[in-house]
């Protein structure tokens, strides 16, 4: 077998290589604060510092280090803390951290929140309760092993006494540290909040307008800010003339700002500074600029299409190569040959990007929904000259993130504008500069060639991949493999075959690229349990059956992307949730006249996510009408938060495959708003069911695993009801006639 | 130029260009920020407001066209989130990034005021014109007929 180390995201992230540490690296201060925090492993903090506020009159406030962008973080991370602590959670309310890299990990992505945070969570709540359990053992002076503690405080079983936290909490914060490593943990039997439905803190705060975005800072003095940039990615201000947009009741002023590079990715452009965001818009709208497009400006979604079919027609680097499958393919009775196609996909969050910063020759401020606090301080301290200390970064609540907000370009542009202006400015996007100036999904040609034998397996399975890589973007030098990203998944599949071959080819594009809600899952799902469903058709097999005979005896596949961290793919449970999903489903009952179902099953971010999708075609419209899923994320830290991800990922995709696709003209995206990119709307909507395995391994992410197995279930049941197979996305009406 | 209205029951009068959008009259002049921007072409239905009663886009309503009339945003609906809307919003878990809420509420309480007992075609209808990113519809339609099913539901618009 022919090996490339590559780099998951995850590692990717962690190591800073992408999600933004490494990109920084570039005007890294050595020695800085944050380098160090980087560099070494952190030291656990005192968790009644760190992580645990209680108050004298018993008050308990648990600090939320992930960011809350409506995947329920700030729900699920407080449950773990609280089930150490034996909190009664009706005592508990929670507080999003503070921006400080030496105490948190604040990175929130790569489906990562909750299964990173579990055993340091865990631990943390362990230490304080041992902490307080300890104080209480020395205030009655008895010995700890006859104090237990209980619903929020310390019981003295032999005397029947009990101290609350909120007493004890002054002599238990004066306590050395416990070892960590050799701390107890609670028994899960004992478990009663992790693995219990909790609802959302904030949900009240939410349906009532009292919630507040980053959109929604406001401080006195503060500026409103928008900034024309280049339609042409690449492309920046020749000239401009801001006559006009001065004139504009309301404008106050009206500055550029350069283009950055590495370490935020900005396009710069020209600033209008007003009273409001309304007169900030009516104040770009004046103005006279002529760009210097650059070097991109002659790209498009059809010259790209050019560039990734010659890459498919030459070899591509090989990233896996098993038995021949040239060979196999070449003697084979069987045999197909198709080619998948995703487009470029927009993140599209409901809150466009914004950012509010003031910076102050003594220290900054900044207010900022980022997925990235640690980034956007770096950033900011960066651009003002300040010492990371002295920014002081309010992560807010995020309208929606998926990725998107794991960039610290929107916080680049405010940090210049405020440097500028030495005023308070937020920095508002509208949804046009939104669409148009995103980090998309990169777009991707999938060139696929299979046999089946007589015994109805797989002989060759062989796939050729051209994409606008998100590795490619970060890092100019490839040093890291543009591929890295990219082939991961589709050279790591659970279906046994002899003969195994994966190219990768770079395609070139001026187009920004970053994660994607699930990332390159998004477009490997799809192409891999396509193919895998078309190669059953081929063999004449029911494709569940034809997945599990594949799939194989129980067993670990170890991550062929990534051996060292040994995070394998468990063949049974992803054999489980096929088969749980297919039984919620009652794969196999007939079903009205034209309605046909398919399915499919996928490991992503360490879980297992299968679906079986009920669809028929109608005019040649797809009707979803029910997409059953089964999902097994290790122990569900909050069963009716997996499931509430599940039915949002659940929706992302099919907006995706259903809606509309980001397209490339004159080097600029085409869609501009809802109108040209729509989304799902309640009258789409299908019947989504979600069933949970209550599984006791550790938990793995969920945020994003529900993407990848929608697009495959509905076309393998669009397919089923119709013969008619798609390989393109988002469906074209051509393809279902 | 002065305009006033009946901002949730008071008398609100604001000095601001007459064709600015009420969106930012209430977001950016009078800082009540649960009215959301989204697309400022009424294309997503974040910025949904009443206004004598009927759910309107502020992003594209200017305030000299609210001269005098009763206009109702999120933070009217109740002092305190008791409004049964907002009760079975949060009964039913709806919000997940939560930015779409307070015009998927304002529509939903407009819905409710003209048909107590909607149908989920009637929810279709009234409703699509929110986009939810999060994709919480379903939880969104269970919340509509809960508040419906509520004794207390008199969907209440100023």
């Amino acid at each position: 077998m022919t090996t490339a180390p590559v780099l998951n995201r995850r590692e990717f992230l962690k190591t800073g290589a992408a999600g933004g540490a490494a990109l920084v690296i570039a005007f890294h201060v050595p020695g800085s604060a944050y380098a160090a925090a980087e560099d070494q492993e952190k030291k656990p903090a005192n968790p009644l510092n760190a992580w645990v506020r209680i108050t004298p009159d018993n008050r308990v406030t648990l600090i939320v280090g992930k960011s809350e962008m409506g995947q329920g973080a700030m729900t699920a991370l407080p449950m773990i803390l609280a089930e150490e602590l034996y909190l009664d959670w009706k005592q508990v309310s929670v507080e999003q951290a503070p921006t400080n890299p030496k105490i948190y990990d604040h990175g929130t992505g790569g489906s990562g929140s909750v299964a990173g945070s579990w055993l340091p969570l865990r631990q943390a709540g362990a230490a304080a309760r041992e902490m307080m359990i300890t104080a209480a053992a020395q205030h009655w002076n008895v010995s700890r092993d006859t104090c237990k503690a209980q619903n929020g405080g310390v019981l003295h079983g032999a005397r029947k006494q009990f101290l609350t936290y909120g007493e004890l909490v002054e002599a238990a914060s004066r306590l050395p540290l416990p070892d960590f490593n050799t701390l107890p943990l609670k028994n899960s039997d004992d478990f009663t909040i992790v693995g219990h439905d909790r609802k959302r803190f904030e949900a009240a705060a939410k349906s009532t307008g009292a919630a507040k975005f980053g959109i929604d800072s406001r401080t006195t003095g503060m500026e409103y800010a928008v900034i024309a940039r280049c339609p042409v990615f690449g492309g920046k201000v020749a000239k401009f003339d801001a006559a006009k947009a001065k004139a504009v009741p309301g404008v106050r002023d009206v500055i550029s700002i350069d283009a950055v590079g590495e370490g935020a990715f900005t396009s710069g452009g020209v600033v209008v500074l007003a009273d409001n965001s309304w007169a900030a818009i009516q104040g770009r709208k004046a103005l006279n600029i002529t760009w210097d497009e650059g070097p991109n400006a002659d790209e498009s979604s059809e010259s790209l299409r050019k560039h990734f079919i010659e890459n498919a027609a030459k070899p591509g680097k090989i990233v896996r190569n098993d038995g021949d499958a040239d060979a196999a393919l070449g003697s084979a009775s069987k045999k197909i040959e198709v080619v998948y196609e995703l487009p470029f996909a927009p993140h599209a969050c409901m809150e466009p990007m914004n950012c509010t910063v003031h910076i102050r020759p003594d220290g900054a401020e900044a207010w900022v929904p980022t997925q990235a606090p640690q980034w956007a301080q770096e950033v900011i301290a960066k651009v003002s000259g300040l010492p990371l200390e002295k920014v002081n970064v309010h992560t807010t609540l995020m309208g929606g993130g998926f990725g998107r907000r794991y960039q610290a370009d929107f916080v680049m542009e405010a940090a210049q504008v405020a440097k500028a202006t030495g005023k308070p400015a937020q920095v508002l996007w509208t949804r046009e500069d939104d669409m148009q100036h995103d980090f998309y999904r990169p777009a991707s040609y999938h060139k696929m060639q299979g046999a089946v034998d007589a015994q109805g397996k797989v002989a060759a399975w062989k796939h050729f991949q051209s994409s606008t890589s998100i590795a490619a973007v970060w890092d100019k030098n490839g040093k890291d493999k543009p591929e890295a990203s990219e082939f991961a998944t589709a050279a790591f599949i659970p279906y046994e075959t002899p003969n195994f071959r994966v190219e990768y080819a770079l395609a070139h594009s001026g187009v920004p690229r970053a994660w994607w809600r699930s990332v390159e899952h998004s477009s490997s799902g799809f192409v891999v349990e396509t193919f895998v469903d078309e190669l059953a058709a081929a063999a004449g097999a029911d494709p569940l059956k034809f997945r599990l005979q594949l799939i194989g005896d129980a067993r670990k596949i170890p991550d062929f992307t990534n051996p060292k961290e040994n995070k394998p793919l468990d063949t049974a449970r992803l054999k489980g949730v096929l088969q749980l999903a297919a039984e919620k489903s009652e794969w196999g009952k007939p079903l009205p006249k034209g309605v046909a179902r398919g399915i499919a099953g996928y490991f992503s971010f360490e879980s297992y996510t299968a679906a079986v999708a009920e669809v028929s075609v109608e005019k040649g419209q797809v009707q979803i009408h029910r997409i059953v899923y089964a999902v097994d994320c290790g122990r569900p830290v909050n069963p009716a938060g997996v499931v509430a991800q599940v039915e949002s990922a659940a929706v992302y995709a099919l907006s995706a495959m259903m809606k509309d696709a980001i397209t490339i003209e004159r080097g600029r995206v085409k869609q501009a708003n809802f109108n040209d990119y729509d989304m799902p709307r309640m009258k789409e909507m299908p019947k989504i069911e979600v069933h949970v395995v209550m599984s006791k391994e550790d938990p793995t992410g969920i945020g994003e695993p529900g993407l990848p197995v929608v697009a495959p279930a509905i076309g393998n049941a669009v397919f089923a009801a119709t013969g008619k197979r798609l390989r393109r996305l988002p469906i074209q009406a051509a393809d279902l006639a | 130029m002065a305009t006033t209205f009946i901002l949730n029951g008071k008398s609100q009068t604001v000095d601001v260009s007459p064709d600015m959008p009420l969106l930012w009259v209430l977001r950016d002049t009078l800082n009540m920020t649960g009215t959301k921007f989204g697309c400022g072409m009424a294309l997503c239905g974040a910025c949904t407001v009443h206004i004598n009663g009927e759910a309107t886009r502020s992003c594209i309503t200017t305030v000299s066209s609210v001269a005098g009339k009763k206009v109702t945003t999120i933070e009217g609906l109740s002092a305190d989130g008791t409004h049964p809307v907002q009760q079975a919003w949060i009964a039913e878990d709806v919000p997940q990034c939560g930015y779409c809420q307070s015009g998927q509420i304002m529509s939903a309480v407009a819905l409710l005021s003209k048909k107590p007992k909607p149908t989920d075609a009637d929810i279709d209808d009234a409703m699509s014109g929110n986009i939810c990113r999060c994709g919480t519809y379903q939880r969104i339609r269970k919340a509509i007929h809960r508040a419906a099913s509520t004794p207390a539901t008199k969907a209440k618009s100023a």
